[in-house]
C-alpha cells in the first residue's frame, strides 16, 4: 500500500462573490457531500483537513544573504488555490484516483500526489 | 516477451535487463545447443526465471538486512501460475496509456516499449533529439513506479475511458506519421506501420471493442490511398487529383468490413464515425461521384460524439463542396475564434481554397500566405506555394 495526498484546490473567487445567504446554502451542502465522502472512503482515509483562505497564509523565504523574509500571501497566485486536502492510502494510483474521484470540488478539482518514502 | 516479464518484476527497467540477459543467454546456449523450436516461449521463459532469481535475491537481502522489513507483496509465482502472454501485453498497452501520462509520454513508451523500438529510433520518428527522448521516457517510467500506475486491466467501469486513452495514443501515431508534422516527406511510413501493428494487437487483444474495430479501419481505409497521395516528383495530390485505381483495394474491402462492425454499437464512437467517412471516400468511384451529403451527415453525429474543432474544420471542408464556398466560408467563420485552431495551417489553407473559389484574390492570397507560415512539412509548403502563384497569375 501506498500513501497518497489528495489537494482539493477550488476558485477562492467563487466563495467570496456568492452573496451570503447562497455561500451558507453552498457550505453547507459541502460539509453533507464531504461527511458522505469521509462515511464512505474511512478504510482509505489517513487525515485530512480544510484550510483558511490563501488571504490568511504567510509565506517563509530566505533571501540571498540567508535572512528570513516574511510575507503576505500565498506562494502562487492562482486562480484556483490549496483549500484543503485528503491523504488517503491505496494499492495503487488507480485505486488513488477511484478515492480521489470522491472528493466534493465544485469550484475547481483535486491533485493526486504519491507521498514520498525515504529508505 | 517484455511484458510477461514486467508481470514478475513489477519494474520496467528490470525486466528490460532480464529481456537482455535472456537474449545474451541464447547467443552462449544455442550455438551448442541448437536453436529451440520455440524461440520465443524460451526466451521469454528464461527472461521471467532470470526476473523471479532477481526478485528472490532482493528479498533475501531485505531479510537479511532488517526483520522488521516486510517481504515484498508480489509472489513468486511458478511459470505455470504466470498468466498468459496477450494478458501481459493488455496489462502493458494500459499501462504506456494511463491518461496519469503526457500524451507524448504515452506514444513514447508504447513505441519503446510495445514496439520495441530503441530511444534514438522513438527520437528520430519524433523529430527530437536523442537525449530529449531518453529524458522523456525515463520521466515517463519513474512516473509509473513513483505514482504506482498498476499494471493490470481496468475494471469493467473504467474500461470504455480507458480504451479510448489506448486509442487516441495510436491515432496520435498514425496521424503523425500520415502527414509528417515538419520535414521533406508527407508521410512517414515507419510510423503508419506502428500504429497498425498497435491497432492490430488491440484488436487481437480486444475483438469486442467497436471503437478498437473503428480505430483498426481508420487506419486501414486511410492508409490504402498511401501510394497516390504524392506524384512520381513528391508533389502533393489532392483527393480529387489522386488516381483511384492505384488505391489497395484489398485494404479498403477489408477496412470496409470493420467499419460496419464498428458501426454496430449504439451510439457509434468517434472512431467508427471517421472511418465511416473514410470508407465513404475510399468505395466512392470518383471525387465528383462521392456522396459528400452523406459525409457531412456524418460530420453533423462526429461533431456531438467529438466536438472537436479539427473535426467542424472538416465538416466545413464537405459543407463548402455540397452548399458552394460561400456556405463552407460561413461554416469556417464560427470557428475562426477556436485558439486551438489559430496555429493549425489547415484552418487558413481551407479559408484560402474557398477564397479562391469565390474568385475573392485578395483575401485568397492572405490566407495562402497565412497557411504558408504555419506549415513546416515541405511536401505541403510547395503545395501552398503554387497555388499561390496560380493566383498571381
Amino acid at each position: 500500500m501506498s500513501e497518497y495526498l489528495v489537494l482539493i484546490y477550488s476558485d477562492e473567487a467563487a466563495w467570496e462573490n456568492a452573496d451570503p445567504a447562497s455561500a451558507g446554502k453552498m457550505m453547507g451542502k459541502m460539509t453533507d457531500e464531504h461527511r458522505v465522502f469521509g462515511e464512505t472512503n474511512g478504510a482509505a482515509l489517513r487525515g485530512g483537513n480544510a484550510l483558511q483562505p490563501t488571504s490568511s497564509a504567510t509565506s517563509l523565504r530566505r533571501d540571498a544573504t540567508g535572512k528570513l523574509v516574511v510575507t503576505d500571501g500565498a506562494f502562487a497566485e492562482t486562480k484556483e488555490a490549496l483549500g484543503g486536502y485528503y491523504l488517503i492510502e491505496a494499492g495503487d494510483l488507480d485505486e488513488a484516483i477511484a478515492v480521489a474521484s470522491q472528493v466534493p470540488a465544485p469550484f475547481g478539482g483535486v491533485e493526486v500526489r504519491p507521498i514520498r518514502v525515504f529508505d | 516477451m517484455l511484458a510477461a516479464t514486467i508481470r514478475v518484476t513489477g519494474d520496467i527497467d528490470v525486466a528490460e535487463e532480464c529481456v537482455q540477459d535472456a537474449f545474451a543467454r541464447a547467443l552462449v546456449t544455442w550455438p551448442k545447443s541448437g536453436i529451440p523450436t520455440k524461440t520465443g516461449a524460451w526466451l521469454t521463459t528464461v527472461a521471467r526465471r532470470r526476473a523471479i532469481d532477481t526478485l528472490r535475491r532482493q528479498t533475501s537481502q531485505r531479510r537479511a538486512m532488517s526483520n522488521f522489513v516486510e517481504p515484498q507483496e508480489s509472489a513468486l509465482l511458478s511459470d505455470a501460475e504466470l498468466p498468459s502472454v496477450a494478458d501481459d501485453r493488455l496489462r502493458l498497452i494500459f499501462t504506456c496509456c494511463h491518461p496519469a501520462l503526457s500524451p507524448e509520454t504515452q506514444v513514447a513508451l508504447s513505441l519503446r516499449l510495445l514496439c520495441g523500438l530503441t530511444t534514438s529510433e522513438v527520437a528520430r520518428a519524433f523529430l527530437v533529439s536523442e537525449p530529449t527522448m531518453a529524458a522523456r521516457i525515463t520521466r515517463g517510467k519513474k512516473k509509473i513506479s513513483t505514482s504506482r500506475i498498476p499494471y493490470q486491466v481496468p475494471t469493467a467501469v473504467e474500461l470504455p475511458t480507458r480504451v479510448d486513452a489506448v486509442l487516441s495514443a495510436i491515432h496520435l501515431v498514425f496521424t503523425t506519421g500520415h502527414t509528417a508534422p515538419s520535414g521533406s516527406d508527407l508521410v512517414r511510413g515507419d510510423l503508419v506501420e506502428r500504429a497498425l501493428d498497435l491497432a492490430r494487437l488491440l484488436r487481437s487483444l480486444l475483438p469486442d471493442d467497436a471503437e478498437v474495430a473503428g480505430l483498426l479501419a481508420l487506419i486501414i481505409l486511410t492508409d490504402a490511398r498511401r501510394q497516390t497521395r504524392t506524384n512520381s516528383e513528391g508533389s502533393l495530390l489532392l483527393l480529387s487529383e489522386q488516381d483511384r485505381t492505384k488505391w489497395d483495394r484489398e485494404a479498403i474491402a477489408a477496412g470496409a468490413v470493420l467499419v460496419r462492425e464498428a458501426l454496430r454499437s449504439r451510439p457509434p464512437g468517434r472512431f467508427a464515425l471517421m472511418a465511416a467517412i473514410a470508407a465513404l471516400h475510399a468505395e466512392a468511384p470518383s471525387w465528383e461521384e462521392t456522396d459528400w451529403r452523406e459525409i457531412v451527415a456524418l460530420y453533423d453525429v462526429l461533431l456531438v460524439a467529438w466536438p472537436s474543432p479539427v473535426v467542424a474544420l472538416n465538416r466545413a471542408v464537405a459543407v463548402g463542396i455540397v452548399d458552394g464556398p460561400e456556405a463552407g466560408l460561413a461554416a469556417l467563420s464560427e470557428l475562426s475564434s477556436e485558439d486551438h485552431l489559430l496555429s493549425y495551417n489547415y484552418l487558413a489553407s481551407t479559408r484560402a481554397d474557398f477564397l479562391r473559389r469565390l474568385g475573392r484574390r485578395d483575401e485568397a492570397r492572405l490566407a495562402y500566405q497565412e497557411a504558408l507560415e504555419l506549415s513546416e512539412n515541405e511536401v505541403e509548403r510547395a503545395f501552398l506555394a503554387s497555388r499561390l502563384s496560380e493566383l498571381d497569375s
